[in-house]
Formats: structure tokens, C-alpha cells, sequence
């Protein structure tokens, strides 16, 4: 048996048949294979993914941090949300709120009667005591079955303070995972604050956004410091560190830089469409894809100054890394991992991995679609399912007064034949292979089988299965909030990820004891339900 | 104690039927109490003769945590205690969870006592949502009765709650313990009750004819007993009382295919419309 054969081995039938198409052994690199994915899970399994009021509120909202981000529901989801994520904020205008958590604390008596009375009274209290540029109201389930009318509270608050008021119909249930949050999210952003300050678009410049870059332990701060030291203008994050007054003026970038593709591509799209800005994929995590990210960028705005400036700034952040990048690559030559974030991470973390020897043997996202597999390609070979077809999609015109100029149409198929990634995403499979795994949807029955099987020095993951892969004698280190450390973009950042994974290798605290459940069991059963087959 | 749930399609005349019988059953000397599960709250009217009700959703919202049975609870006409559910306005909020909050409130505060006789549920229109069951939820009303008339879409209305009941009573104890018929004076109007009942596997428990009493008494708040104690139409509701206390036939409704209702209403009077 294979190792795909030896995970699904124990499945039930109908379990078999759902997971066999989620799990992808890649053996030679280039040669496409399809995999599963953003559909739904088995019940039952113990999965890692977040619901779609995670995917807008903690995720695409959460980090903007002069705006208020009002929970609406009862208390445990506004709770549960509060600073977990680590996306880091500073207060340039004294402004910055992400400390918070707002919530409307619904109680039985307002599920009965309805919450909007209570709701206007939240936005009402965050304006006067906060005075935030904006309000952002996330629905919770409860308020999706009980029906508050969300949008009317927004528009008439909004009115009535003077402060932009945006409702998101984010309920937990709908889609398969947090993914539809973020598209929700997107679809809000990009109808209502992106670009609405109107003003004129400067003739020349070396403007760009960041997309989907959440400055977690100050990874988007990082970058930002490289870019402005090569002599780039930032003008907004979306979203870590980011703000609904820099969103406004977003429209006037002439590039838009991607870096976690899943979570925000529905942006990057629709401002290629509304104001003609390009967006490329980069990615900031790993020193060679910094390199190779920066150079891009400078080919794209093919300025020879900014050219020599790129370089200037690679050798010098290089060079004082170096000592420490030669040890690290020491101690860590040779090693295996296994990856399992995100919709983006996995690929991402594969770069700063092999930077150091280390090769990933297992990777797969929670909740990515075939595209951040598979490549951009597979686009139109994806048929929606009726989760998917529930999530609203917004389109957008040209927009006449701020379309951007275009770059010219050689010089950018020049550029796509050089493989830079305008308007494309390759995806993970193509960067993996030689026997190594794909898992979409991990599980912890199968996070189990592949430690049995691929035995990797480490796994990074999250806080759900974290402890379960450290009892396994297998250290974890968690890729969604970075533990206590960061930032991992970057060169530096590159050095501090390899320091945390050096000492989590080096002081396997866990496979030196010997929990009584490793000698004799502890508990008996059996797999599956018979019936269920 | 016998709880009891009354259903029925909205505007059939569940309320009036309910007030009236209980009238009927308070004379006999039975101990009773109406739950009034209707939003509106408009269920307990007649035997309080008015609106004075505070509903225990009003209460629980304005008085937080210390709520008492004085509050919600009230007595009306031979004793009858009266509890109104209450609810949001029309197109607000949950009514269903309301009532599913109201009667857990009820239980707690201690509500159904001990030496209770009856407890009725006039439940509003059909079994739309889980909160709108809580009333045939386990360990509550045991019986149900289903108010309807000749009419065709009163008839739909009790065959659907027919199958709420059956989905209940094979998981509960829930029992259909008949119809009653609240007569809009159509042709054929018992024959063709009588015959849908006996396909649902249950009885029509009796046949409540048309009076403008009841209106008279209804406009005066009053139950027709109360307004007219001597009057024939107060003899019906004795009757149908009787007829109730006196029931022993409980059965696991068969909902009828909708190609079947429609042939019985066919064979049944709507021939010559």
C-alpha cells in the first residue's frame, strides 16, 4: 500500500468515497493532478476549519484597525475572536481598536424579539465613546435564523452618526468554511470603501497595494519595511495594520501585490476590472521568494533605478542575515516537515523550508479551492456547487474617471512568458513532488496516519491539532498565529522562523516521555460504523 | 393532569372553541390553565373578559430576573388560570424560540401544579418551526385536538399538522385525540369531517354548529356559558366538554396522500359547487 492507500485504508465506504478525492500523491513534479476541495466535510471528523463569520470577521475585517467591528450575536462568538489571531496594529492617528471586541451580547429575550433595537444601541455607544472611521457589523447564526435586517440598522446609523456603517452577512453556517467569509467580506470592502475617497490617480509612481497580508507578529510591517527602503509608497494593507481611511484611497496603486491568495484574489480581480491596476502574486515568506518577489516587482515597473535600488537592498539584507543563515541551514539540512495552513501558507512555508534543507513531505490547506492548488488554469474547469452558488458574487464596471492606464500589452505577455505571475497563481503542486503528499481538509485520524507513515521532524499547524501532533512525539509549531513570535516575512523574518523551528526540533520535550497510552491501550474501539458503509 | 394542545389553520376559531370548552369543563369543577401560545396574545380574552393580560415574554424582558407567577399568571371565569406567551411584533425577532422560552419560564416558576386538572395550549396556525411543536414536545401536552371545518383549506391545514403529530407521537407519546368541527355551515359539512377524520385513523370528537351567540358573547368578552348560560349554543360547548373529559380514543394520526383529501372533498359536497 501507498501512503494514500494506508490513510484511507480504515475509511467506511461513503467515507472512502469522499476523502479519496482529497488527498493527492504528487510523485513527479509538472504533471497536473486534480484534487477535492472547498466542498464540504464528513461528519463527525475532527476538521481544522473555521465557519464563514471567522473567514470575514477574524480574517478580512478583524485587522483594520480605525474601524469597529461589531459582533452581532450572542457573546461567545465576539469572545472567542478576540485577539486570537495576532494581527498586529499601531495607532498613527491615535486610532486603533483591534484590542477590542464588540459584540451585541445578544440574550434570549433579544433572539425573541429581535436584535436590532439592541444593535443600533452598540453602534450608537462605539460611535460616541470610539468615534471610529467606520462601523462594521458581522452577523452570527442566531441572527440569520431570527432575520434582524441588518443593512436597514446600517443605513439609517449610518445617516444618523455620519460614520460609514457596513452590514456583512456573515453567518457562521453558510458555505463550507471560512473561505466564504472572506469572499463576503471582499464583496463589502470592495462595494463600499475601496476607492471612495475619489481622489485623482498621480501620473507616475511606484504605488502598490498589499493584498492579503494580515501582520501577523508583524509580518506586514516587515515588508513594508523593505519595500519603503527600496523606495516603493505603500498605500494601503489589506488588511493587517490597515486602515478603512488608507482602503479609500486604494484605487490610486498602480500595482496590487498578493500575497495570500485565497482570502483576497476576489479583490485583486474586481480592482483589475474597475480601475485597470495589475496585481501579481508575490510571496514575502522565504529569503529566495523575497528575492524573487522584489525583482519582480521591479520588473514590473521596469525602472532601472528601482532596479539597482532592488539589488542595493537584497545584498544588504543578505548580508546581515548571512552568519545566521549559514547556521541555521546547518542544523536544519536534511530534515523533513509537514505543512498543514491555511489557503495560501502551506505554499508559502514550502519556500522558507527548503531556504534551510528542509524538505515538505506532507502539505494541505483547510480550506483553499482548486486553484490555489492546481493553479489559476483550473478556473474554468470548476463547477460550482450549491455552496458556492449561496455566497453572493458582485460584479463591477470599469470605472470611467479612475481607470488606471494600462501596461502595455507586449510588455506584459513579455512578462507572463517570464513566468512572472501577473494576474496568475500557480499554485502548490507545482512547487511539490517526488512522493510527497497533498491532504485537502486534514482531519486528525489522517494528521496521525501521515506522522506514522512520513515521521517528519516537525509539523506546522494550528492550536486545534497542536498538542495532539506534540503527544504523537512530534513537535508543532503553529503557522496561523506564529505561537508568541514573529514576523516570519521577509529575510529576517526568514531567520526567525528558523530559529523557532531549530529549537523546537532540538528540545523534543514530548518524545522523551512516555505517556502510558505508548506501552499498553487505554482505550478500546473500533473504526466506523458498520451500518454507515 | 391532562395537557392538552389545541391546533388548527389560522382564523378556524381555535381561541373561541378553546375559552368556550374550557368554560364547559370549569363548570363541571375541573381545575384548569390556559397557555396561550399566540404572539398576539389574544388567547385567554373571553375568560378573562379582556386584554389584561401581561404576557411572560413582556415580563421577562422588562423585569430581567425576577420574574413571579403573580405576574403572567391570572384567573379568569369559574377559576381558570390564564398565562399569555406573548411574542415579538409581526416580522421581528422569533416567535417560535419565544414560545419554547415561555414554557421553560412557566415550568420553572412552577406553574403546573399538582392538583391541575387540565392544561390547554392553543397553539397559533400550523406546526411551521420546532418552537410552534414545544407544546407536543416530550413531557408535554399528551392529546391534541385539531379544530377545523368543511372548508377545503381548513382541512388541509389539519391533515399537515396531522403529519407534525405523527412525526411527534412516534418519537413521544403524543396522541390525536380528534377533531373538532367549528361549522361554517358548508354543504355536507359533518359527513365530510367525519370522513376525514376517520381516514386520519381518529374521530370527530363533535360538531359545534354555527351561532351568532357566539359573536354576541365574543363582542360582550365573554365565553357563551358566561353570557348566556341557558342559551343552546352553551349547550353545545357543555356537550363538546363532555364528549373530551369523557375521551378515551387516542390514536397515531395517518395523514392522507393530498390526491386523496382532494377525492374526499370531491365525493363530499364540493361535487355540486
Amino acid at each position: 500500500m501507498d501512503a494514500r492507500e494506508v490513510i484511507l485504508d480504515k475509511y467506511s465506504g461513503r467515507v472512502f468515497k469522499n476523502r479519496k478525492d482529497h488527498i493527492v500523491e504528487l510523485d513527479e513534479t509538472g504533471v497536473p493532478k486534480e484534487i477535492a476541495a472547498n466542498s464540504r466535510s464528513v461528519p463527525g471528523m475532527m476538521i481544522n476549519r473555521g465557519c464563514c463569520y471567522a473567514g470575514c470577521k477574524g480574517v478580512v475585517l478583524g485587522p483594520l484597525r480605525d474601524t469597529v467591528v461589531i459582533t452581532h450575536g450572542p457573546i461567545g462568538c465576539g469572545y472567542y475572536t478576540w485577539g486570537t489571531r495576532r494581527n498586529k496594529a499601531d495607532s498613527p492617528d491615535g486610532r486603533n481598536f483591534i484590542q477590542y471586541s464588540f459584540s451585541t451580547d445578544m440574550q434570549e429575550t433579544d433572539i425573541v424579539f429581535g436584535g436590532m433595537k439592541k444593535l443600533r444601541q452598540a453602534i450608537k455607544e462605539a460611535v460616541e465613546i470610539f468615534h471610529p472611521r467606520a462601523v462594521m457589523i458581522c452577523s452570527t447564526c442566531p441572527i440569520g435564523l431570527i432575520g434582524d435586517d441588518i443593512n436597514s440598522v446600517a443605513s439609517e446609523a449610518e445617516k444618523e452618526f455620519g460614520v460609514t456603517c457596513i452590514a456583512y452577512s456573515c453567518e457562521g453556517y453558510k458555505g463550507v468554511s471560512q473561505s466564504a467569509g472572506h469572499h463576503i467580506a471582499n464583496n463589502g470592502l470592495m462595494k463600499r470603501v475601496i476607492g471612495s475617497a475619489k481622489d485623482e490617480i498621480p501620473e507616475k509612481g511606484l504605488r502598490v497595494n498589499i493584498l492579503g497580508e494580515y501582520n501577523i507578529g508583524g509580518d506586514g510591517w516587515e515588508q513594508e519595511r523593505i519595500l519603503k527602503k527600496i523606495g516603493y509608497e505603500v498605500i494601503a494593507v489589506l488588511t493587517g495594520d490597515g486602515s478603512y481611511e488608507a482602503l479609500t484611497h486604494a484605487h490610486t496603486a498602480s500595482l496590487n501585490l498578493v500575497q495570500c491568495h485565497r482570502s483576497i484574489n476576489y479583490i485583486a480581480e474586481m480592482m483589475k476590472t474597475k480601475y485597470n491596476i495589475d496585481w501579481i502574486k508575490v510571496n514575502f515568506v522565504g529569503i529566495d521568494e523575497t528575492i524573487r518577489t522584489l525583482r519582480e516587482i521591479a520588473d514590473y515597473f521596469d525602472n532601472d533605478e528601482i532596479k539597482k535600488r532592488t539589488e542595493e537592498v537584497i545584498a544588504e539584507e543578505l548580508e546581515e542575515i548571512a552568519e545566521e543563515r549559514k547556521f541555521y541551514r546547518q542544523k536544519l539540512e536534511g530534515k523533513t516537515a509537514g505543512v498543514f495552513v491555511g489557503g495560501s501558507r502551506s505554499h508559502h512555508y514550502q519556500n522558507v523550508l527548503k531556504d534551510f534543507g528542509i524538505k515538505t513531505v506532507i502539505a494541505g490547506y483547510e480550506f483553499a479551492h482548486r486553484d490555489d492548488y492546481e493553479g489559476r488554469e483550473v478556473l474554468p474547469n470548476i463547477k460550482l456547487d450549491a455552496d458556492s452558488k449561496n455566497i453572493e458574487t458582485i460584479t463591477v464596471e470599469p470605472d470611467k474617471e479612475f481607470f488606471h492606464v494600462a501596461l502595455d500589452k507586449e510588455r506584459f505577455n513579455e512578462l507572463r512568458r517570464q513566468n512572472v505571475e501577473l494576474e496568475y497563481y500557480k499554485g502548490m503542486f507545482k512547487d511539490m513532488g517526488d512522493g510527497t503528499i497533498t491532504v485537502d481538509d486534514f482531519n486528525h485520524y489522517e494528521t496521525e496516519k501521515v506522522l506514522d507513515i512520513f515521521k517528519p521532524d516537525i509539523f506546522y499547524s494550528g492550536i486545534k491539532d497542536k498538542y495532539m501532533i506534540e503527544k504523537k512525539g512530534v513537535p508543532s509549531n503553529q503557522l496561523h498565529s506564529y505561537d508568541y513570535s514573529g514576523p516570519y516575512a521577509g529575510f529576517k523574518g526568514a531567520i526567525t522562523f528558523a530559529r523557532n523551528t531549530y529549537l523546537s526540533i532540538y528540545a523534543p520535550a514530548w518524545k522523551m516521555l512516555t505517556p502510558p497510552w505508548r506501552t499498553h491501550p487505554t482505550l478500546e474501539g473500533t473504526m466506523g460504523d458498520e451500518n454507515y458503509a | 393532569m391532562r395537557q392538552v394542545a389545541i391546533y388548527g389553520k389560522g382564523g378556524i376559531g381555535k381561541s373561541t372553541t378553546t375559552q368556550n370548552l374550557n368554560a364547559g369543563l370549569g363548570e363541571m369543577g375541573k381545575k384548569i390553565m390556559i397557555v396561550g401560545c399566540d404572539p398576539k396574545a389574544d388567547s385567554t380574552r373571553l375568560i378573562l373578559n379582556g386584554l389584561a393580560q401581561q404576557t411572560v415574554l413582556d415580563t421577562l424582558r422588562e423585569e430581567g430576573d425576577d420574574v413571579d407567577l403573580d405576574m403572567v399568571l391570572k384567573e379568569g371565569f369559574e377559576g381558570i388560570k390564564c398565562v399569555e406567551s406573548g411574542g415579538p411584533e409581526p416580522g421581528v425577532g422569533c416567535a417560535g424560540r419565544g414560545i419554547i422560552t415561555s414554557i421553560n419560564l412557566l415550568e420553572q416558576l412552577g406553574a403546573y401544579e399538582e392538583d391541575l386538572d387540565y392544561v390547554f395550549y392553543d397553539v397559533l396556525g400550523d406546526v411551521v418551526c420546532g418552537g410552534f411543536a414545544m407544546p407536543i414536545r416530550e413531557g408535554k401536552a399528551k392529546e391534541i385536538y385539531i379544530v377545523a371545518s368543511g372548508e377545503m383549506m381548513a382541512l388541509y391545514a389539519a391533515n399537515n399538522i396531522s403529519k407534525g403529530i405523527k412525526k411527534y407521537a412516534e418519537t413521544g407519546g403524543v396522541r390525536l385525540g380528534g377533531l373538532i368541527c367549528n361549522s361554517r355551515k358548508v354543504d355536507g359539512e359533518a359527513e365530510l369531517v367525519e370522513a376525514v377524520a376517520k381516514e386520519l385513523g381518529t374521530q370527530m370528537i363533535h360538531f359545534v354548529p354555527r351561532d351568532n351567540m357566539v359573536q354576541r358573547a365574543e363582542i360582550n368578552r365573554q365565553t357563551v356559558i358566561e353570557f348566556d348560560p341557558k342559551c343552546g349554543q352553551a349547550d353545545e360547548y357543555r356537550t363538546l366538554a363532555n364528549k373530551i373529559d369523557g375521551n378515551d380514543m387516542f390514536v397515531i394520526p395517518k395523514p392522507l396522500s393530498q390526491d386523496r383529501l382532494e377525492q374526499l372533498l370531491m365525493e363530499h359536497g364540493l361535487m355540486d359547487a
